[in-house]
C-alpha cells in the first residue's frame, strides 16, 4: 500500500518538482548572466500553452513514439521510487530513450535525424557509467534493490566517491546541459535547430517536456541515493548538484560528440573502474 | 521410449536428408520438408513432455555396427577433405584432417575404444532445451529455405542449382546437432561434432564461387583445428583416467579433468566464432540467408556454447575458467563495437551473434548457477531473435534490393509486415522487456556477484549494442514516400516461419518463467545443487512493460488525425517531398545517412585488437591449465 502511495505521489509531484526545477534553472541562469529572467512558473505556462496548439505532425506514427517515451519514463521513475531493482530501472529508462530517438528517426527530417544520431552517441557515452554505478552500489550494499540501497545505514558517497563524480560527469549530458548537450538545446544558437525535437510540436512537445521533468527528478533521485542514509545531506547534495550543473551549463560551450563519447568512456573507466578496484582492496 | 525419441530425432533428419538428395522435384521437396518439420517438432515436444519432471537418463546402444558406421563415415569424409584440400591447395585442411583422423583411428584400433562399456546417449533438461531450439528453429529455417532458395536461383542464374545437395546438407546438419546434444560418449560427440564442421563447409561453399570456396576452407580449417583439440582431449582423458563419457569427465577431479576440458572448450570457442576465430562466421554470411540463419541461430555456433556450458562445472572457480570468461567478455565488447561501423546488415548480424556468443561463454565459463541460468536463456532468446532478423534480411535482400542498412530506409512503408517483424526481432535483441535483455540482466547480476570486472566489459559492450541496433531500427521506421510500383511477393512458406518466430520472440517473454521453473532450474539443481530464479516482482514488472508495449499502439490508433506538414528543412522545402532547394537554387535530393563512427569503431583496428588480445588470453589459459 505504501508503495502504491509512493508511486502515486511520484506521478503527481514529480512533474511539479521537475517544472519548478526548470523554472529555477532559467532563473539561476538569468542571475548568472545578470538578467531578470522569466517568472519561476514560466515552464508550466509554456507547457500549458503547447497543449492548445494546432495538432500538426509529419506522420502519425511519431505520436506513438512520443507517447511511449513519456509512459516509460514515468514507469522507470515509478520503479525507482517503488524501490525496485536498480538495473531494471536503468533498462526501463533506456527503453524510454530509445522511443524518443525512434520518434526522431521516423520523421525523416535532416535536423531531427542528426539529433537522433547524437542522442544515441550520448546514450552510448552515458550507459557504461550508469551500469558501473549499479555495480558499485551492489558491491557496497550487496543488493540491487533501490529499497535496500536506500536503507543502507552507511553513506554510499564515502565508499563510492569516484563513481559519484563519474556519474555527475555523464549526468551533465543526461540533464541536457552544456558542454554535453549534443542532441538538442534550449539555447537559441543550435545548428541542428531543435535536434531530436525539431518535428515535435504542440501536445507532443509538451509531453516530451513533461517526460524530461520526470526524468530529471529521477536522475537527481539517483544522486540522492548516494546520501540516502542522511536525508538532509541528500537534499543538500541534490541541490548542490543541480546548481553545479546550471553553473557548468552557463559557463561552457558545447563540445563535439567525439569528445563527449571519448571523455565519458574514459571517465567511466578511470573514475568508475578505479573506484571498483579500490573497493575490492579495502 | 525416450531412447527411441532420441534416436528418432537423430535419424529422421538424416533419412529426410537422403530422401531430399534423391527426390529432386520441387513439390516433393516441399512436402518432405514440411513433414519432417512436423515430425521433428512433435518429437522435440514429446521429449519435453516426457523428460520435464525426470532427471538425466542415460542409454546404452550396444551395436558394434553403429561404431563401425561412424568410423567408416569419418574415413570417407577424411579422404574427401584430403583430396579436395590437396586439389584446391588448401594443405592445412588436409594436414589437420590427416592428423586427427589418424589419431582417432589408431586409438580406436589400439585400445578398442568402441568396445569400451559406454552410455552412449543421454538426455536431461539442458538437452531438451537444445533439442527444442534445434528442432523448432532449425526445421523452420528449412521450411523457409524451400521457396527462398528457388527465388535465389532465379535471381542468381550464375550459381549452379544444387538444391538437392543443399537440403541434404541442411538436414544432415540438424541430425548432427541432435547428435551433439544427445551424445554422452565423447567419441560419438566428436563424430557428430566433425559432421557439423563438414556440413558448414559444404553450406558456406554452396555457390562454388572462388570467394565462397576460400571462405568455406577458412571455416573448415579453423573448425578442424578445434576438432584436433577435441580428439587430443579424448585420447588424453582415456589414457589418463580411462574415461569415455561426458558425464564421467565432468564428475572427475578438477585437476585431472582440466586439460581435456580446456581442449574441448577451445574447440567450442572456435565453433562459437570467438576471437581470434571470429572470421569464419563472417565468411559464412555471404552464403544464402538460410545458411547463415542455420549457422548463426541453432546449429554450429550453438554447439560450441553447448559444450562449454556442459563443462562449466569443471571450469567453476578455476583461473583458466576466468580466462575463458575473459575471452568471451572481450569478444562481446569488441564485436559489439565493430558492429557499429558495419554497413551491411548481414555483417551487423554476424558481429552481434559473435558478441552474444561471447556473453554466453562468459556466463558459462564462470560456472555459477546464476550465470549459467543466464547463459541457457541467452541461447534460447538469441536463437529466436537472430533468426527473425537473418531471415527477414534475406527477404529484404531479394525483394527490396541489397542488404545494406542504408538501403533499408523506408522499409516500414514498403514492406510493413517484414519491417514490423524486424523491429520485434531487434527489440528482442537488446530492449527491455524482451528476451535477450532479461538474460543479459541476469548475466550482469550474476557476473557482478562473481567478478565485477567482467560485468564492466558487459556494461561497455551493452552501450555499443544499444547504438547499432537503435540506428538500424531508425532506418527501418523512417517514413518516406513509397517506392513507385513496389510490390513484394513473399510466399507463404517464407512468411509462415517468420510469423511463428516473431510470435515466439514476444511469447517467450511471457512463458520464460515456466521454462525457468520446469527446465532450467531442475538442470541447475542437478548440476550445481542449488538454483536461481527471478523474483516474482521482477517478472511482474516485465509483464507490465510488455503489456504496455502491446497496448500503446492501440491507443494511438484512436488518435485524431493531425494536420500533416512537411519536415522542416530550414525553409528550403520544395514541392517534391524528398527534395530541398540547394544553394544553386536547384532542387537536390534529401539523403540521410547514419553514423558509423569509423574512426572510433573501425573494423580494421578493432578486429586485430580482438585477435591479439584473445590469442594471448587463450595461450595463457592453456598455459595455466597445463601447468
Amino acid at each position: 500500500m505504501k508503495t502504491v502511495l509512493t508511486i502515486v505521489l511520484f506521478i503527481v509531484a514529480a512533474p511539479l518538482a521537475g517544472g519548478l526545477m526548470a523554472g529555477l534553472d532559467r532563473k539561476a541562469g538569468a542571475w548568472m548572466q545578470s538578467r531578470v529572467g522569466p517568472p519561476l512558473l514560466q515552464p508550466f505556462y509554456d507547457v500549458a500553452k503547447l497543449f492548445s496548439k494546432q495538432n500538426i505532425a509529419v506522420h502519425k506514427s511519431q505520436k506513438y513514439y512520443v507517447l511511449c517515451f513519456l509512459v516509460f519514463v514515468i514507469l522507470s521513475g515509478a520503479l525507482f521510487v517503488a524501490g525496485q531493482d536498480l538495473l531494471l530501472v536503468i533498462f526501463a529508462l533506456t527503453l524510454a530513450d530509445v522511443f524518443l530517438i525512434l520518434g526522431a528517426y521516423s520523421v525523416r527530417s535532416p535536423y531531427s535525424y542528426v539529433g537522433a544520431e547524437r542522442e544515441l552517441v550520448q546514450m552510448m557515452a552515458y550507459e557504461p557509467m550508469v551500469i558501473i554505478t549499479a555495480i558499485g552500489m551492489y558491491m557496497v550494499t550487496k543488493s540491487f534493490s533501490v529499497a535496500d540501497i536506500a536503507a543502507f545505514e552507511q553513506n554510499l558517497f564515502v565508499k563510492l566517491p569516484g563513481i559519484f563524480i563519474g556519474l555527475l560527469f555523464v549526468l551533465t549530458g543526461k540533464l541536457r546541459k552544456s558542454p554535453f548537450d549534443l542532441s538538442m538545446s534550449h539555447h537559441a544558437h543550435q545548428e541542428i535547430v531543435g535536434g531530436v525535437l525539431t518535428e515535435f510540436s504542440g501536445a507532443e512537445l509538451a509531453m516530451v517536456k513533461i517526460a524530461y521533468w520526470y526524468q530529471n527528478v529521477f536522475l537527481l533521485g539517483l544522486v540522492c541515493l548516494f546520501f540516502a542514509s542522511a536525508f538532509w545531506l541528500g537534499v543538500g547534495a541534490v541541490m548542490l548538484t543541480f546548481f553545479l550543473e546550471v553553473f557548468i551549463d552557463n559557463n561552457s560551450a558545447r563540445l563535439t560528440w567525439q569528445f563527449t563519447l571519448a571523455s565519458s568512456w574514459i571517465a567511466a573507466a578511470v573514475l568508475g573502474m578505479g573506484n571498483l578496484v579500490v573497493l575490492i582492496f579495502i | 521410449m525416450l531412447m527411441n525419441t532420441l534416436i528418432i530425432l537423430i535419424v529422421i533428419p538424416f533419412l529426410a536428408a537422403v530422401a531430399l538428395l534423391l527426390l529432386r522435384q520441387y513439390v516433393v521437396r516441399k512436402w518432405l520438408v514440411l513433414i519432417s518439420t512436423a515430425v521433428l517438432c512433435a518429437a522435440a515436444v514429446y521429449l519435453l513432455a516426457a523428460q520435464i519432471l525426470a532427471g538425466a537418463s542415460y542409454y546404452t546402444l550396444e551395436m558394434e555396427a553403429v561404431n563401425r558406421l561412424m568410423i567408416g563415415a569419418e574415413v570417407f569424409l577424411a579422404a574427401y577433405i584430403l583430396i579436395l584440400g590437396t586439389r584446391k591447395r588448401q594443405y592445412w585442411a588436409a594436414i589437420l584432417i590427416i592428423i586427427q583422423t589418424g589419431l582417432m583411428l589408431y586409438f580406436d584400433f589400439t585400445y578398442r575404444y568402441g568396445a569400451a562399456p559406454a552410455r552412449h546417449l543421454f538426455v536431461d533438461q539442458f538437452s531438451v532445451i537444445m533439442a527444442l531450439v534445434i528442432g523448432v528453429t532449425g526445421s523452420l529455417i528449412c521450411v523457409y529455405a524451400v521457396d527462398y532458395m528457388k527465388e535465389y536461383h532465379h535471381l542468381h542464374p550464375e550459381v549452379q542449382d544444387r538444391l538437392p545437395f543443399f537440403f541434404f546438407t541442411m538436414f544432415v546438419l540438424l541430425s548432427a546437432m541432435f547428435g551433439v546434444v544427445f551424445a554422452n560418449n565423447l567419441r560419438w560427440l566428436y563424430f557428430f561434432w566433425e559432421i557439423t564442421t563438414v556440413c558448414s563447409f559444404w553450406l558456406i561453399g554452396y555457390t562454388r564461387t572462388e570467394e565462397a570456396v576460400l571462405k568455406a576452407f577458412r571455416a573448415l580449417k579453423m573448425n578442424l583445428l578445434g576438432g584436433l583439440a577435441f580428439a587430443v582431449a579424448i585420447v588424453y582423458i582415456f589414457i589418463r583416467a580411462n574415461v569415455t563419457n561426458l558425464d564421467q569427465l565432468t564428475a572427475l577431479d578438477k585437476t585431472v579433468a582440466m586439460i581435456p576440458a580446456l581442449l574441448i572448450v577451445l574447440a567450442g570457442m572456435i565453433k562459437s566464432a570467438q576471437f581470434p576465430f571470429a572470421s569464419w562466421l563472417l565468411g559464412a554470411i555471404a552464403a544464402p540467408a538460410p545458411v547463415s540463419a542455420l549457422l548463426q541461430s541453432s546449429t554450429m555456433v550453438k554447439a560450441g556454447v553447448y559444450i562449454i556450458i556442459r563443462l562449466a562445472p569443471v571450469l567453476n572457480g578455476a583461473i583458466a575458467g576466468l580466462l575463458i570468461a575473459l575471452v568471451g567478455a572481450v569478444t562481446f565488447l569488441i564485436a559489439s563495437c565493430i558492429a557499429i561501423s558495419q554497413l551491411d546488415a548481414r555483417r551487423v548480424l554476424a558481429y552481434s551473434t559473435i558478441a552474444s556468443l561471447g556473453l554466453i561463454i562468459t556466463c558459462g565459463a564462470c560456472g555459477a548457477q546464476e550465470t549459467v541460468w543466464a547463459a541457457l536463456f541467452l541461447i534460447i532468446f538469441h536463437a529466436v531473435s537472430v533468426l527473425v532478423l537473418v531471415l527477414c534480411t534475406g527477404l529484404v535482400e531479394h525483394h527490396f534490393g541489397g542488404c545494406g542498412i542504408e538501403t533499408m530506409e523506408g522499409l516500414v512503408v514498403n514492406m510493413p509486415r517484414i519491417a514490423t517483424m524486424m523491429m520485434i526481432g531487434m527489440a528482442g535483441m537488446f530492449l527491455a522487456p524482451f528476451g535477450m535483455l532479461i538474460s543479459k540482466w541476469a548475466a550482469l547480476e550474476g557476473l557482478i556477484r562473481i567478478n565485477p570486472f567482467l560485468a564492466v566489459f558487459i556494461a561497455y559492450g551493452s552501450a555499443a549494442t544499444l547504438f547499432f541496433w537503435t540506428k538500424w531500427m531508425g532506418k527501418l521506421i523512417t517514413v518516406k514516400a513509397k517506392r513507385e510500383g513496389f510490390a513484394a511477393n513473399v510466399s507463404f512458406l517464407e512468411r509462415m516461419p517468420l510469423i511463428v518466430l516473431t510470435v515466439l520472440v514476444v511469447g517467450s517473454c511471457f512463458f520464460f518463467p515456466w521454462v525457468s521453473e520446469y527446465l532450467v532450474e531442475p538442470y541447475l539443481m542437478s548440476t550445481y545443487g542449488s538454483s536461481m530464479n527471478m523474483s516474482t516482482g521482477s517478472i511482474l514488472i516485465l509483464f507490465i512493460m510488455m503489456g504496455l508495449l502491446l497496448l500503446l499502439p492501440l491507443i494511438v490508433l484512436f488518435y485524431k488525425n493531425p494536420d500533416y506538414v512537411e519536415a522542416y528543412m530550414g525553409g528550403a522545402n520544395v514541392a517534391q517531398e524528398d527534395q530541398f532547394l540547394g544553394s544553386y537554387g536547384c532542387p537536390r535530393d534529401l539523403v540521410l545517412k547514419n553514423y558509423y563512427l569509423e574512426s572510433y569503431f573501425g573494423e580494421s583496428k578493432l578486429f586485430d585488437a580482438g585477435v591479439v588480445s584473445c590469442t594471448c588470453l587463450i595461450l595463457v589459459m592453456l598455459g595455466v591449465g597445463f601447468l
